[in-house]
């Protein structure tokens, strides 16, 4: 399997997934189309480019040497992220980024325990400081006020 | 030429105000930093600074944004002269020649050319905007939305022809914007398209959203584990003036540069990655010694940094006349005016002169600032290269958050945003492009409604878009892309999109 192969048949599914949502839409007729036109029409053609890509992709590099070396670390970003996300609203924006900052500067990059205080609560007050105080881009205060 | 001198002096009188002229100056540091550090490329900065533009008005907004944009273009080169890492994706030619003079101990005037070069064109090319604006708006007044439907898929392929890599890889990631563009209420009949239930898309998926979790998060994803930066190179004051010699080389090469920068920044497509590439390769072919290149030839710093000063201000000529943005940046720049109420498209120079004049005064301040910014202070700024990745990354991620969520208030902004960040990681490994995506997600109401009324008009025929003589010009023009994406297919030999492509993949983006 090669890596435009496995795109291509990524594209496929995605073409054939948003045909199958567009049948909930009135498709209308084509003096006055309708909101499930152009989505049809666009995803044919992504379900083409996705045929292209298989059939000409042999000759493209094999999937796995696609390289993931800093995989893990993408990948605990990423949870910081889902948590940033899910905590933002319930923790309030300060708290949620100190745990973020701690969890990145403490866990993912093992600075010393004084570095990560300083700068974890430094950069979480500290922005909300400049962006909610000073510029009045209003940032979420949780239930416990933070 | 008498109403345009009139209009120029009702743009400084409004760039000049105090309040303007601190956020021309502000635009232009923090693009100077945005350029500088690697990581954070114009389009993320944008978009990060949006939501702090909501209380502005429309005018000191757009100054302050495009400030970003151009001032970023200017610190881009400093990381690239200084550790052969470009500080955005336009400066990855400057990394040749840049480097290998400073490794001559030559770092000094190859920033001060760079700077120079880029004030020059930068400047030329505000004449060009002002001059080429407004005419082309007249004209125009005139498109229909036929014209206006083969005009943006004109721009699409276009983009998806200069991007480089794979021309299908780069249409499908067009077509993946359009379709997530149409996420959302349909304007026309009022129906929720692809929403499952969730109020928060009714108004669609956000371009900063989309921008910055496509570029900014996805840049982390993949940098934040990598092996450490090589040492930066610090260059002093006295070291920054050129030699006569070093002067009298890059005078062509900046004229050049700025004219081909110019007119490749007026193209749709990733223009300012481009017109470096092919300053560079211009300048190589017209030297008396081209075998200087790729050892620290001053030419092939002074082209390059020219022409992406130039390309970003060539850009601006089709978004503010057409309304048409012509890649991401513009793209993020039109959203914001939309915030702001302001409705792009031709008219907007005649109903918003205060704008688009301002915008234009500020560029020539903003040029001489980032001029004065970047020869003496570089210094200043080399130091925030020093700071290590592993403090710089989650600072970034953090401003992401901030920048995402304030722009709505709303957290399906900061899910989508990381979505995006797993989508442009992913595509970044799979060798896909994620600018087109940008781009399809700002174009898909404007083509869509173009599209249907066009439909309307012609009562279903699609012929209406071969009847009207702009029309199908925009249309040929389209078809010539598609089919000189076609040539690498039936010539041999490597054209100029993947002489691109591998050269940004040879310098570390």
């Amino acid at each position: 399997m090669t890596t435009d192969r496995l795109s291509g048949m990524a594209l496929l599914l995605l073409a054939i997934f948003v045909v199958i949502e567009t049948r909930v839409l009135p498709l209308g007729t084509h003096s006055r189309p309708g909101p499930g036109y152009l989505p049809l029409l666009l995803s044919s053609f992504l379900a083409i480019l996705g045929i292209i890509l298989i059939t000409r992709g042999r000759l493209s590099s094999s999937w796995r040497s696609v390289k993931w070396s800093e995989g893990l670390h993408a990948l605990a970003i990423l949870a910081g992220c889902v948590f940033t996300t899910l905590a933002l609203e319930t923790l309030g924006y300060r708290l949620t980024m100190v745990i973020l900052m701690a969890f990145l500067f403490g866990v993912m990059e093992r600075l010393k325990w004084w570095m990560v205080g300083s700068l974890s609560l430094g950069l979480s007050f500290g922005s909300f400081w400049i962006f909610d105080t000073l510029l009045k881009v209003i940032l979420p205060r949780g239930s416990l006020g933070f | 030429m008498v109403e345009t001198l009139q209009n120029l002096y009702l743009g400084f009188s409004t760039a000049l105000t105090p309040m303007n002229f601190i956020y021309a100056f502000m635009g232009c540091l923090i693009g100077t930093l945005v350029g500088v550090l690697p990581g954070v490329g114009p389009l993320a900065g944008i978009s990060l600074l949006l939501p702090t533009t909501f209380g502005l008005n429309p005018t000191s907004a757009i100054i302050l944004l495009a400030g970003i944009y151009y001032g970023a273009m200017y610190g881009g080169s400093t990381t690239s002269i200084l550790m052969r890492i470009p500080g955005e994706a336009a400066s990855v030619m400057t990394c040749i020649d840049g480097y290998a003079m400073a490794q001559k101990g030559r770092a000094g005037p190859a920033l001060a050319i760079s700077a120079i070069g880029s004030y020059i064109a930068g400047t030329a090319s505000v004449i060009g905007l002002m001059f080429l604006a407004p005419p082309l708006a007249k004209y125009a007044l005139g498109f229909g939305p036929p014209e206006y439907f083969s005009l943006l898929v004109l721009g699409l392929l276009v983009l998806g022809y200069m991007t480089g890599g794979s021309m299908v890889k780069n249409l499908a990631m067009i077509v993946l914007g359009l379709l997530l563009g149409m996420i959302g209420i349909d304007h026309f009949t009022g129906y929720f398209r692809f929403s499952y239930g969730v109020v928060a898309l009714g108004d669609g998926i956000g371009i900063v959203p989309v921008a910055v979790g496509l570029f900014g998060i996805s840049e982390i994803l993949t940098t934040a584990g990598q092996p450490k930066r090589p040492e930066v190179i610090k260059p002093r004051l006295k070291d920054l003036l050129p030699s006569k010699e070093e002067f009298r080389d890059s005078v062509a090469p900046i004229g050049r540069g700025s004219l081909l920068g110019f007119l490749i920044g007026i193209i749709p497509g990733s223009a300012h990655i481009i017109s470096t590439f092919i300053a560079y390769a211009v300048e190589r072919r017209v030297s008396k010694h081209p075998g200087k290149f790729g050892k620290g030839a001053i030419e092939g710093v002074a082209g390059p940094e020219s022409a992406n000063n130039a390309a970003s201000c060539g850009a601006l000529v089709p978004m503010l006349a057409l309304g048409v943005p012509t890649g991401p940046i513009p793209a993020v720049l039109l959203a914001a005016l939309m915030v702001h109420g302001i409705n792009p498209g031709p008219l907007l120079i005649k109903e918003q002169p205060v704008i688009f004049w301002g915008l234009i005064a500020s560029m020539y301040v903003g040029n001489l600032i980032l001029l004065l910014l970047n020869l003496p202070l570089v210094g200043i700024f080399v130091n925030f290269l020093r700071v290590p990745y592993k403090i710089l990354y989650p600072t970034i991620l953090m401003l992401c958050v901030v920048g995402v969520y304030a722009v709505n208030s709303s957290i399906v902004d900061v899910w989508i945003m990381t979505l995006m960040g797993i989508l442009g990681y992913v595509l970044r490994k799979y060798e896909f492009e994620p600018a087109p995506i940008v781009l399809g997600v700002v174009l898909a109401p404007i083509i869509e409604m173009s599209f249907r009324q066009a439909l309307a008009m012609s009562d279903g025929s699609y012929v209406i878009f071969l009847q009207r003589p702009i029309s199908v010009i925009f249309l040929v023009a389209a078809l010539t892309m598609v089919l000189l994406a076609l040539k690498p297919l039936l010539k041999k030999g490597k054209d100029w999109r993947e002489r691109l492509t591998k050269a940004e993949k040879t310098e570390d983006v």
